[in-house]
């Protein structure tokens, strides 16, 4: 029976965060066999698109996500279809797929484009966070790469950006910068240890260094300047 | 054009990662982008054949089983393209950032904007829909939030408290609601594309774009229904002629 010979094709990955089964490359192939061209080829489709609507929002998307609601019964042929999406999202987007942590399986799209001057890549009513965002970036990288929170909101409410006020544009700016920013992964908080009231460290997080350089950093603090 | 699919570079990846981004850009817009796109990667620019350029990145998303495609605003007449989806598959559901309840509460909403005489619902009564709601309870305020985000993602547009839908969405949708709303979904009778504003003859119920109004009318000295000759009685927009009473 076609089921007991699928367990018998698997084997156990180490460093799975997910305690799934995952087939090596040569059972894949066999795998691969049992399927037509047309098949695996829609899975690819979907998967491409899956993963850019989950991008376009920003949300870092989990390899559990992927299989429970795209790969499904395909999941013998995980790699492949993972792969050939990659390809496919180089080939026509000029896009990467990009697993910022190896542990969890947690990927993001980024661009292959080099950035252009002046560009306004994301919709209108995302710049103006996006601007906020490269501002507390900046602050960051200025700190030596690491600044506590208390600097962080200090610096931002000289520039009239206020935790405890609606902002106008910004809305709820605390949720925004350690809730939305920290989700999407543009910012790490992380609380320091021994310290009472409880204080956090503020640094770059895995987007932000794979999407912004240093050098654009640079050029956009020498702008506001 | 019996030419072969032209390859992609990178000045067409570019156009598309924006085009994304934005989900709709209008005409002018896109064929800025277009120059652009092609300036950066010193590409060659086929001045006025942006159409073409698209064409190209069509036949690279066909078997994504998406597209960039044309369509005009109902307000203002101007060509826009989007990026669609082609398949209606359980994925593009899904893989939206939308709940259950959100994506029945926007189907609703499409239910009576469509069903609507003007192409509008309002914000009162798109809440009153909550109650309705299957799939899981939502309250008002909520559902404020909501039509927020839809607004946001350019799936309905707002004026004045009402709510029509995004030229974004028309674009995509158009296929799907006029196979689904076959016997409520107005066709325009002068470009024969979807018309969820539209104005209505009296006499023989055809329906017409506000823009394609404008553009027919504009050639004619007495504003007459092109289907059954009555006497066209909206407001002609774009003119400031009286409305004429029908004999």
């Amino acid at each position: 029976p076609p089921q007991q010979q699928y367990l018998l094709g698997l084997s156990l990955q180490g460093g799975d965060g997910d305690e799934d089964f995952m087939p090596t490359h040569s059972q894949v192939q066999r795998n691969l066999e049992r399927r037509s061209q047309d098949q695996v080829n829609q899975k690819v489709s979907e998967l491409v698109q899956f993963l850019l609507v989950k991008d376009q929002k920003k949300i870092p998307i989990k390899r559990a996500d992927m299989l429970k609601k795209v790969i499904r019964e395909y999941k013998d042929v995980y790699s492949e279809i993972v792969n050939r999406a990659g390809k496919t999202l180089q080939q026509v987007f000029g896009l990467q797929l990009v697993e910022i942590d190896t542990k969890h399986h947690i990927y993001i799209l980024t661009s292959d484009l080099p950035r252009a001057e002046g560009e306004n890549l994301h919709r209108d009513n995302q710049t103006a966070k996006l601007g906020l965002l490269l501002i507390i970036l900046s602050f960051i990288f200025m700190k030596g790469n690491t600044a506590k929170d208390g600097a962080v909101w200090e610096f931002l409410r000289r520039l009239r950006v206020q935790p405890g006020e609606r902002h106008e544009v910004f809305g709820d700016v605390k949720k925004l910068v350690t809730e939305e920013f920290v989700r999407q992964k543009y910012l790490e908080i992380t609380p320091i240890p021994l310290t009472d009231p409880p204080e956090f460290s503020y640094q770059w997080g895995p987007r932000a260094a794979k999407e912004t350089s240093k050098r654009d950093v640079l050029r956009f603090v020498a702008k506001v300047r | 054009n019996t030419a072969m699919a032209a390859q992609m570079t990178d000045a067409h990846r570019r156009f598309l990662q924006v085009l994304m981004s934005h989900g709709i850009m209008e005409g002018s817009e896109a064929r800025k982008l277009h120059r652009r796109c092609c300036e950066i990667h010193k590409v060659y620019y086929a001045h006025d054949k942006l159409d073409d350029f698209i064409s190209t990145i069509n036949s690279h998303l066909q078997p994504l089983f998406m597209q960039i495609r044309k369509g005009m605003s109902e307000g203002d007449g101007r060509a826009h393209y989007a990026l669609v989806n082609l398949a209606e598959t359980e994925i593009t559901k899904m893989a939206s950032d939308y709940t259950e309840n959100e994506l029945e509460l926007f189907r609703k909403t499409m239910d009576l904007i469509i069903l609507s005489e003007n192409g509008f619902a309002s914000s009162t009564d798109i809440l009153n829909l909550t109650d309705q709601l299957k799939t899981k309870k939502m309250k008002k305020k909520e559902a404020e939030q909501v039509l927020k985000v839809f607004v946001e993602d350019k799936w309905l547009s707002e004026r004045n408290g009402e709510y029509t839908l995004h030229t974004r969405c028309i674009i995509e949708m158009e296929q799907y609601i006029l196979s689904n709303y076959q016997d409520v979904a107005r066709k325009c009778n002068i470009c024969h594309s979807l018309a969820i504003q539209s104005q209505v003859c009296e006499s023989c119920g055809i329906g017409m774009h506000l823009p394609c109004v404008r553009k027919y009318f504009r050639a004619q000295t007495e504003p007459r229904c092109p289907q059954c000759n009555d006497f066209w009685s909206c407001d002609i927009p774009g003119t400031k002629q009286p409305i004429k009473k029908k004999k």
